[in-house]
């Protein structure tokens, strides 16, 4: 079947089995390999994406279920020489070991501050109503859809607390 | 996963046309595809409903709100009109999955969302809610996360959803709409189905009915809602018990105290006559006590996940403290306006 | 083929003398541009033309032997290419450094989860399918056993004991004598395991996921049946190890067959779930820890016993009590292993092998040894440390484990710590805990090429995460004078000298040693062009100095400069003991009604002797430490016990820690120490240090908090539960 993505900016038509998950279209149909599959059952948070600015997990959902949407990946952030601040808050705090779930926490993460930004509230919020101060367990409650087995997650809330409200 | 017809509806009466026997809806595939992957479920067409119109919205219904199907669990969360008068329902959707897999789950999808049982997720092994008649592999087996409540000798899951046990403890309705196109609203109690000997019949919704939304009563005032949730991580995991509470005290004592358990039972639980005990009582750790036992009274637990009754009891005395002003209030328990 | 450097004795300090001033800083890893914008490529991040897509099927029986792979019900299945099996199969990865192919066990399964064939297809989707309908006949043996509690087949070794245990064991003013279990965990490392082979003229190329390529290319080679020579493997970049791809597995053997028989290029990307069915994983363990000591608080019996279990066939046996035998001295000392033959998904080295399941277990019996005696934690384990190895007598090298107790103990606020206090329901308390890894020097070879450009360093060392980007490259600019900008370091490839590989926490000492040592003979070379001794010659950002001369490398470098050198430990391994040190300290909160725990904060202070990188030796550390948090926690395998498989096969239902698992601050930092006995360089493995212990702080602090001691792992909240309730709370 086909079906039309923009991916970081650019236009993909794809011709694709009914079947192929967004990850999988990202990876091996259009080579943007940055998207990683640690679980490919929404278990991990390493294939998250945007579509559309809101960040999901493109191994639970179709990409069929996308023609027209606008997916941006980490590649679209930015590239070495290049980075985008988040991604350089990530090497300067050393944010990653193996840097495999590394994809899919700057991705949430930046889909997460413009929740935070819209204030969204969260598990550990003490109040529903009211702003979002994101202190740390506000950002580790938030992130927790993202596993690091390398467990570099106070390095990555580090990361993500120095770019906060800095855009 | 096999292969299938992709086929995106257009509206509700076309969706309603594609469905049928072999075929499934797909909202926010979190669910479906995650069975689909390991051919636990096999339809030959995905009816995709993601873009009917007229499913994602929240709107008013009488004094009370009618969210449509397709509402993200992130956006229902969000709400500030849920947030302030149904709080409880933001913080049970709050601890459910992750930020991500809320951005796409529905409120049909969760509603409808199918059991963890680790045997049900294992085509290897007999489970008579894959496949009716072939036994229970999970009888036997490793019964963490089992039911207690509501079993049959056929099955012991326990429903997963979060969001549905503080819709139970909200009085919310289900609204689905038959294959003729008529609709009606049923209490979440007539929605879901008890396992008796058809684990595999969930709900009542039939191959192809349709959840098109939910419907909550007006909101109570002055009450004091909480969602509870433990388990066996901080984030990011399935309740092993859960309690959502809407209570209200007046005058000293409990007028009103609905409760909702999660993680116990094939659908969200209630106990009338734990509400019972309760209404009418000034709040008070032994009285707590006794309604918790008898909460536990007639669990019928797995070998593995005995200690689901203490722990449930426990929870539940906690969230009885905190809401009637026995305890400080804590992170997960929040006040409706006085004057709703 | 370059001489082996033995290490018999220790060197001058020559990274205290070189002026670069690269080593031991918190340098940003050169890579992480790369890993940051999802350039990194890993094993599974390409796709050649003509690939043909592997799914590994496992086996549903216990024990038997599959008798046909009916492939009736893959007729209609548009792109089913082929279905392999056969006598080259392997049935679980290589255990650590076995060189050799794993059990091929032909037909026969061993356990319910083994992988079985291998089905490929045009596209992923189509062999997923297949896999998944491919109907697999059995000669189901029955009977296996599956529950090492009641296995019949337990091989038990003679005890390691010294000392008269009766008479230490009675005249003890207290003693403590405890069975701690833990449960079976897995290393879950996010990168499942990848493999895409291809053949050309009888050369395979594979890009795996692999820890120890040295290794991995003779297991490869003789799991497939060609000559070493022929196999090539490349892994840049390892999504996490964990010691789960120290050996060549399923998805590699399994690819490079399908590729030689189809002719193209195969690749295998192991389904979550069959990463739980099919590496090793830890073991499971039973441990009987027996303490004694006199009114003051010396010990005077030590015993540690354990249970664990694996295979038949299988050599390996956690080595739970590593760290028991050398950390505490006690006039009896005893440990015994007994290993239970069951038929569960095998068990090999999970990070820490040993210390991350023995060490919370001492460490928690410590603790129970204080409260008996009443005396400080903190204290009694600053009483015990020896002064001799026990069991065998070597004098200890550096080891700085009364700072990080006594340092540790004053950064935490140790003293001033909250003691029994609430907050609201929480009960908040405070644990500590001891750490403790062997560290090993173990083969590896480098080589250096420096240009007037800069230095290239090339090694088949990997980098799993654990740093050796950045540290080899610090090493070499360090020595030759460069910034880190003029080093590039090219790792991974099994064309290049064969390294230490990443595993046992060796890999930065013992190919950063490795490196020194090339960096060194080119040191010399420049040093004879220089006309002045190796002694007088200084290297800083490209100049050289010597002999009254000074030169830029530009112009003193006409051709490439190469130095090549091997390492390899010696008697200094023989004379002294030598391991990585620390202290943890653990805040928690229990909550009093549903028994949930969360740590607060946790500090931990380690001497890994000289710090190459601040860094990446920091995210190790605390790694390790959230690891155990983890293991004290929430990490649990559920066997299924009638098949014994793995219940809870998959990251919903296997608990690693989170984000809000690991909210509390977390830091670690270090005593800094020079290990003269360790390597060349001075320096000491960090990897599985963090780890050691740092469970039994965090047990030690629910006990603190709530007064219970949870002494089968992980401390759910429904063991908490039951124990306070016990405790009639
Ligand atoms: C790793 C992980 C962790 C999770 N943790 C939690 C948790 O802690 N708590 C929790 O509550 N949930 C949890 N979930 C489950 C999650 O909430 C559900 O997957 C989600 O709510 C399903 O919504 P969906 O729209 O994606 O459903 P889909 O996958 O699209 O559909 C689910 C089912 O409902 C049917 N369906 C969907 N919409 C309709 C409709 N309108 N009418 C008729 N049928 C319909 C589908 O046919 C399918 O059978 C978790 C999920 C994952 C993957
Ligand atoms: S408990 Fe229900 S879902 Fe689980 S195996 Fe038994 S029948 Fe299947
Ligand atoms: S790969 Fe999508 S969540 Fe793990
Ligand atoms: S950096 Fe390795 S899993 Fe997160």
């Amino acid at each position: 079947m086909h079906t039309q993505l923009d991916v970081n900016g650019r236009a993909y038509a794809l011709d694709h089995d009914p079947r192929t998950t967004l990850l999988d279209a990202l990876r091996d149909h259009i080579g943007l390999y940055g998207t990683k599959k640690g679980c490919d059952h929404g278990q991990c948070g390493a294939c998250t994406v945007l579509v559309n600015g809101r960040r999901i997990n493109s191994c639970l959902t179709l990409a069929a279920m996308h023609d027209g949407d606008e997916i941006t990946t980490v590649e679209g952030l930015g590239e070495p020489g290049a980075l985008a601040p988040l991604q350089q808050a990530f090497v300067d705090c050393d944010g990653y070991q193996c840097g495999y779930c590394t994809p899919g926490q700057i991705m949430s993460a930046t889909g997460m501050l413009e929740e935070a930004k819209a204030g969204d509230p969260s598990h550990v919020s003490a109040s529903l109503s009211g702003d979002v101060a994101l202190d740390d367990s506000e950002i580790a409650e938030r992130m927790s859809g993202n596993l690091c087995r390398c467990s570099a997650y106070p390095f990555i809330r580090q990361a993500i607390h120095s770019v906060e409200g800095k855009e | 996963m096999r292969p299938f017809d992709y086929t995106r509806a257009g509206t509700l009466d076309e969706a309603g046309a594609q469905l049928g026997k072999t075929a499934a809806v797909i909202a926010g595939g979190t669910n479906i595809l995650d069975l689909m992957k390991l051919q636990i479920m096999t339809p030959e067409r995905l009816v995709d409903i993601g873009r009917v119109p007229g499913l994602d919205g929240i709107e008013a219904d009488g004094d009370g709100l009618r969210v449509g199907a397709l509402v993200r669990n992130s956006d229902l969360a969000a709400d500030g009109r849920i947030r302030a008068g149904w709080p409880v329902l933001s913080r049970a959707l709050l601890s459910g999955a992750s930020g991500q897999i809320r951005n796409k789950a529905t409120t049909g999808g969760n509603l409808l969302q199918r059991t963890r049982c680790p045997y049900f997720y294992d085509p290897a092994m007999a489970c008579n809610k894959r496949e009716p008649g072939a036994g229970c592999a999970a009888k036997e087996g490793v019964g963490r996360m089992l039911a207690i409540f509501g079993t049959s000798e056929h099955c012991l899951a326990a429903h997963p959803s979060d969001m549905a046990v503080a819709l139970r403890a909200l009085d919310a309705k289900v609204a689905v709409r038959a294959a003729d196109g008529s609709e009606r609203t049923l209490p979440l109690d007539e929605f879901y189905r008890l396992p008796a000997d058809r684990p595999d019949i969930e709900t009542v919704l039939g191959p192809d009915g349709i959840v098109t939304g939910v419907v909550l009563p007006a909101p109570v005032a002055g009450s004091v809602q909480a969602y509870r949730k433990v388990r066996d991580r901080a984030s990011y995991a399935f309740a092993l018990v859960s309690v959502a509470a809407v209570v209200t005290v007046e005058d000293g004592r409990i007028a009103r105290a609905r409760l909702a358990f999660g993680g116990v039972a094939p659908r969200p639980w209630a106990n009338d006559a734990v509400t019972a005990m309760l209404e009418g009582e000034a709040p008070d750790d032994a009285l707590f006590r006794a309604a918790a036992d008898r909460l536990t009274a007639d669990a019928a637990p797995h070998p593995d996940n005995e200690f689901k009754l203490p722990m449930l009891r426990r929870t539940l005395v906690s969230v009885l403290r905190e809401t009637t002003g026995l305890a400080e209030p804590s992170i997960g328990t929040d006040r409706t306006d006085a004057a709703a | 083929m370059t001489q082996t450097f033995k290490m018999d004795e220790p060197l001058p300090r020559l990274l205290d003398e070189t002026r670069q001033g690269l080593i031991g800083t918190p340098m940003n890893r050169p890579d992480g541009p790369l890993k940051v914008s999802g350039r990194a490529d890993y094993a599974a991040d390409r796709l050649p033309d003509g690939t043909a897509h592997g799914v590994l099927v496992r086996a549903t029986i216990t024990k038997g032997k599959v008798t046909r792979l009916d492939e009736s019900a893959l007729a209609g299945i548009e792109g089913v290419v082929a279905v392999l099996s056969g006598p080259n199969f392997v049935r679980n990865p290589a255990q650590g450094m076995a060189g050799e192919s794993p059990v091929q066990p032909g037909p026969r399964v061993d356990y319910h989860g083994q992988p079985i064939a291998l089905v490929v297809a045009e596209t992923f989707e189509a062999a997923r399918d297949a896999a998944q309908r491919l109907v697999v006949e059995y000669d189901d043996a029955g009977g296996a056993e599956v529950d090492p509690d009641s296995a019949s087949e337990v091989e038990t070794d003679d005890p390691d004991a010294t000392g008269d245990w009766d008479e230490a064991w009675g005249r003890a003013a207290a003693k403590v004598d405890v069975t701690y279990t833990t449960p079976g965990q897995v290393s879950a490392a996010m990168e499942p395991h990848a493999a895409l082979a291809h053949w050309d003229s009888g050369r395979l190329t594979l890009h795996g996921s692999q820890q120890m390529l040295r290794f991995n290319r003779k297991e490869l080679a003789d799991a497939v049946g060609v000559d070493p020579s022929e196999v090539r493997i490349l892994s840049p970049y390892v999504g996490g190890g964990f010691g789960s791809k120290l050996g060549i597995g399923a998805e590699a053997v399994s690819a490079a067959l399908a590729s030689r028989d189809l002719g193209r290029p195969v690749r295998v990307v192991m389904a979550r779930q069959t990463v739980f069915d099919a590496v090793l994983r830890r073991t499971q363990t039973s441990q009987h820890v027996r303490l004694a000591a006199d009114a003051d608080g010396r010990l005077l019996a030590l015993g540690h016993d354990d249970l664990v279990s694996n295979l038949p066939e299988e050599s390996f046996a956690e080595p739970t009590t590593n760290a028991s035998q050398f950390t505490y001295g006690a006039a009896a000392l005893r440990f015994q292993q007994s290993v239970a033959r069951i038929h569960r998904t095998p068990s090999g080295s999970v990070r820490a092998p040993g210390e991350a399941v023995g060490m919370v277990v001492l460490e928690a019996a410590v603790d129970e040894l204080a409260g008996e005696l009443g005396m400080d934690p903190v204290e009694l384990r600053l009483k015990n440390i020896p002064d001799t190895a026990p069991l065998t007598g070597q004098d200890y090298s550096g080891r700085r484990l009364a700072d990080c107790l006594r340092q540790g103990a004053e950064r935490f606020g140790w003293a001033q710590r909250p003691k029994a206090e609430r907050d609201g329901d929480w009960l908040i308390g405070c644990g500590m805990a001891a750490a403790a890894r062997k560290n090993m020097l173990t083969k590896a070879a480098a080589r250096v090429r420096l240009t007037g450009a800069g230095a290239v360093v090339e090694t088949d060392m990997t980098d799993i995460g654990t740093g050796s980007y950045a540290i080899l490259a610090q090493i070499a600019g360090e020595l030759l004078g460069l910034p880190e900008s003029k080093v590039e370091v090219r790792l991974a490839d099994t064309d290049l000298p064969g390294a230490s590989g990443s595993g046992g926490s060796f890999g930065a000492g013992s190919t950063g040693s490795a490196v020194f040592l090339a960096a060194r003979r080119i040191r010399e070379q420049l040093a004879a062009q220089l006309g002045c001794e190796p002694g007088e010659l200084t290297l800083q950002d490209g100049i050289a100095r010597g002999a009254n001369v000074e030169k830029s490398l530009a112009d003193l470098v006409q051709d490439e400069l190469v130095g090549e050198a091997e390492i390899a430990s010696g008697e200094a391994a023989k004379s002294h003991l030598s391991a990585g040190w620390g202290a943890h300290f653990c805040e928690v909160a229990v909550h009093a009604w549903t028994g949930e725990v969360r740590v607060r904060r946790m500090l931990g202070l380690f001497d890994i002797g000289r710090v190459l990188n601040r860094k990446t030796a920091t995210s190790q550390a605390v790694g390790g430490m959230i690891w155990g948090l983890g293991g004290a926690l929430t990490e649990e395998l559920h066997h299924d016990p009638r098949t014994g498989h793995i219940a809870n096969r998959d990251l919903a239902n296997y608990h690693v820690a989170a984000h809000a698992d690991a909210a509390g601050r977390i830091e670690a930092d270090f005593v800094d120490d020079r290990d003269d006995w360790a390597n060349p360089m001075q320096s000491k493995g960090v990897g599985e240090l963090g780890i050691s212990g740092s469970g039994g702080a965090v047990l030690n602090a629910i006990h603190a908090a709530a007064g219970v001691r949870i002494r089968h792992l992980p401390a759910t909240p429904d063991k908490v539960i039951a124990a306070l309730e016990a405790a009639g709370r």
